[in-house]
């Protein structure tokens, strides 16, 4: 219970002091809409196209929102030592960077529906497969949030984060399949784009969107689910190796 | 510069006041129990081979200069860094296996204010005592009570960002105490506030202590541990050169004379010449125009003004000092307190 307590608290304070920080929710808004309108107009504005961006937008939205947020926010306080405060209070590890990660998480989903909710001006959104759709943006935000997590505890410095979250990003937007088919892509980068979870969400959203999925379901939801595990796990560690010296 | 005539806070227990295993007198049983503690960082051996024991109720001190393992010491003990060797029981607990399983008995204010400073001065007290567990309505009600006990009430729906280092550090400890820990671990707690801001947290700790809460200090501020401490560990180079009650300490110089000669200007190899015009009594040099003597007899100002007068240079002050800590330490350690203190300064920090 009073671990519990410490959860909440730190989740609670998390979401006021970064997350519905104004700038912060204009940022959640902008910029997945920028991103809507951006492939919207590239693709010729027109109706049909919608459900083939989506997947792509929404992905993208949650991957920027929530890396961003949290490999910013967790270095932040670790850089003003306030991280110390949390690493010392009576709570274990594992619950504490759940709690860090939450907010990001929350704010991910968040970020999703922005894209979803103009898609539903613009095409007509009643055969998409909700309750796939709902479980993947939920895993898409964790596994993303944890990516943040192993970019906050890899680096010392705010801008070093950004750089870092960078590194990962944009190669994911091209090798994932958000918006070019796995299959397009040259011979060597194939196996690259296995090695990512965006992909497994990707083609979840994909089937789930247009019903052209590479994966069965179960599988994609599995493979997300053991990256979103690899990655908590690894940040875990290195957070013991590094942060407790 | 000089020796202050410090008055010793509270517990005046006197000399030979102490236990066998060398915790003050009416200390409880050892709270804290640390034995053979190591760590290196690298080839950097940071602290080598530390036991000692802290009573329940005693306000326990680390006295040493920067880099001496102190912070180290604290870290290993609260969770944040883990030993090479040796173990650490709080209250019975065996820290090196388990170092979460002590930390809600414990509350820590480290040498830099740490708070969120987005948050309120109230928001952060309540924030603390979440981290620990505490119920809503607890923990705002305690918030309230610290910030009007530390003379923060006014401040309360300050952002922390905004508070002067005096009143960062006032609610760095409030903060440290929420939970009402047994233990309080104060790493240099005056460090870069000013002479009144220190006084004020000086009390505070007071209090505390006298309220019962167990504390280890660590601190570079000689007057400080002898103020305010029970007993005294001096640690230099990561290991622990003595420890031992104020009292103690202190006996063996207590029979000491001490004068400070203030005088006009530089005299070349001045401690040479005191040595064979004066064999009974000791002498430093402590800069341009200052000397300390010791001697174990009472030291006669006439004959040193003589001296002084037959080298051509004025004596423009001599005055009796009262044997302190410090000398203790600077004959134990060989660290001047002077040179502890100026490196410090030069770190940003400075009472």
């Amino acid at each position: 219970m009073r671990e519990w307590i410490a959860f909440w608290n730190i989740l609670v304070k998390d979401m006021r002091a970064y997350y519905l920080k104004p700038p912060n929710i204009s940022w959640g808004l902008i910029f997945p809409l920028a991103w809507t309108g951006m492939f919207f107009v590239k693709s010729g504005g027109e109706v049909s196209s919608v459900m083939s961006l989506l997947p792509g937008v929404v992905t993208l939205s949650i991957l920027f929102g929530t890396t961003s947020m949290l490999a910013v926010t967790v270095t932040f306080e670790k850089r003003n030592r306030s991280f110390e405060r949390l690493l010392l209070a009576p709570i274990s590890l594992e619950l504490l960077m759940l709690a860090k990660t939450s907010g990001a998480i929350a704010f991910g989903v968040a970020n999703a529906f922005v894209p979803i909710v103009m898609g539903a001006f613009l095409a007509d959104l009643s055969g998409v497969a909700w309750p796939s759709v709902v479980p993947a943006v939920v895993l898409i935000a964790v596994a993303s949030a944890f990516l943040g997590l192993f970019i906050a505890v890899s680096v010392s410095e705010v801008f070093e984060a950004q750089t870092f979250s960078n590194f990962f990003r944009f190669p994911m937007i091209f090798l994932c399949g958000l918006f070019f088919p796995i299959e397009k892509l040259p011979t060597f980068l194939k196996p690259l784009s296995y090695m990512l979870p965006l992909t497994y969400g990707a083609d979840i959203l994909h089937g789930a969107f247009s019903g052209s999925s590479v994966l069965p379901p179960v599988a994609d939801f599995g493979l997300l689910l053991l990256f979103c595990l690899l990655l908590f796990i690894v940040s875990l560690k290195n957070v013991r190796t590094r942060w407790i010296l | 510069m000089g020796i202050q005539e410090s008055g010793r806070v509270r517990n005046e227990p006197s000399p030979g006041n102490f236990s066998v295993s060398g915790m003050a007198k009416g200390a409880g049983p050892p709270l804290i129990e640390v034995c053979g503690l190591a760590k290196s960082f690298g080839q950097v051996p940071a602290v080598v081979d530390v036991d000692f024991e802290v009573g329940e109720g005693e306000l326990f001190g680390f006295l040493g200069p920067n880099g001496a393992g102190k912070t180290t010491i604290i870290n290993m003990l609260t969770g944040l860094a883990r030993p090479d060797a040796g173990s650490i029981r709080i209250a019975g607990i065996d820290c090196s296996l388990d170092p979460k399983a002590a930390q809600h008995l414990v509350g820590i204010v480290p040498d830099e204010s740490n708070l969120y400073p987005e948050l309120t001065g109230f928001d952060n007290l309540c924030f603390c005592g979440a981290l620990y567990g505490m119920k809503k309505k607890a923990r705002e009600a305690r918030a309230r009570d610290l910030l009007k006990e530390f003379g923060l009430s006014e401040a309360a729906g300050r952002k922390f960002g905004g508070y002067s280092k005096g009143m960062k550090r006032r609610l760095t400890i409030a903060a440290g105490i929420i939970h009402e820990p047994r233990i309080l671990f104060l790493d240099e707690p005056t460090t870069g506030i000013d002479v009144s801001g220190a006084r004020q947290i000086r009390r505070v700790v007071s209090d505390l202590h006298g309220g019962g809460t167990t504390i280890f200090l660590t601190t570079h501020y000689i007057e400080e541990a002898e103020r305010l401490c029970d007993r005294i560990a001096f640690i230099v180079s990561g290991r622990i050169i003595r420890t031992d009650t104020v009292e103690r300490l202190i006996e063996p110089v207590l029979e000491r004379h001490v004068m400070h000669i203030a005088f006009s200007r530089r005299v070349p190899e001045l401690d040479k010449k005191l040595a064979s015009a004066f064999p009974r009594i000791e002498c430093c040099v402590q800069g341009e125009g200052l000397v300390r003597i010791e001697a174990d007899e009472p030291v006669r100002v006439g004959p040193i003004v003589r001296f002084f007068e037959e080298q051509g240079v004025e004596v423009t002050e001599a005055r009796r000092m009262r044997p302190s800590l410090e000398d203790v330490f600077v004959r134990i350690t060989g660290i001047e307190a002077e040179a502890m203190r100026k490196e410090k300064e030069k770190m940003g920090g400075g009472v």
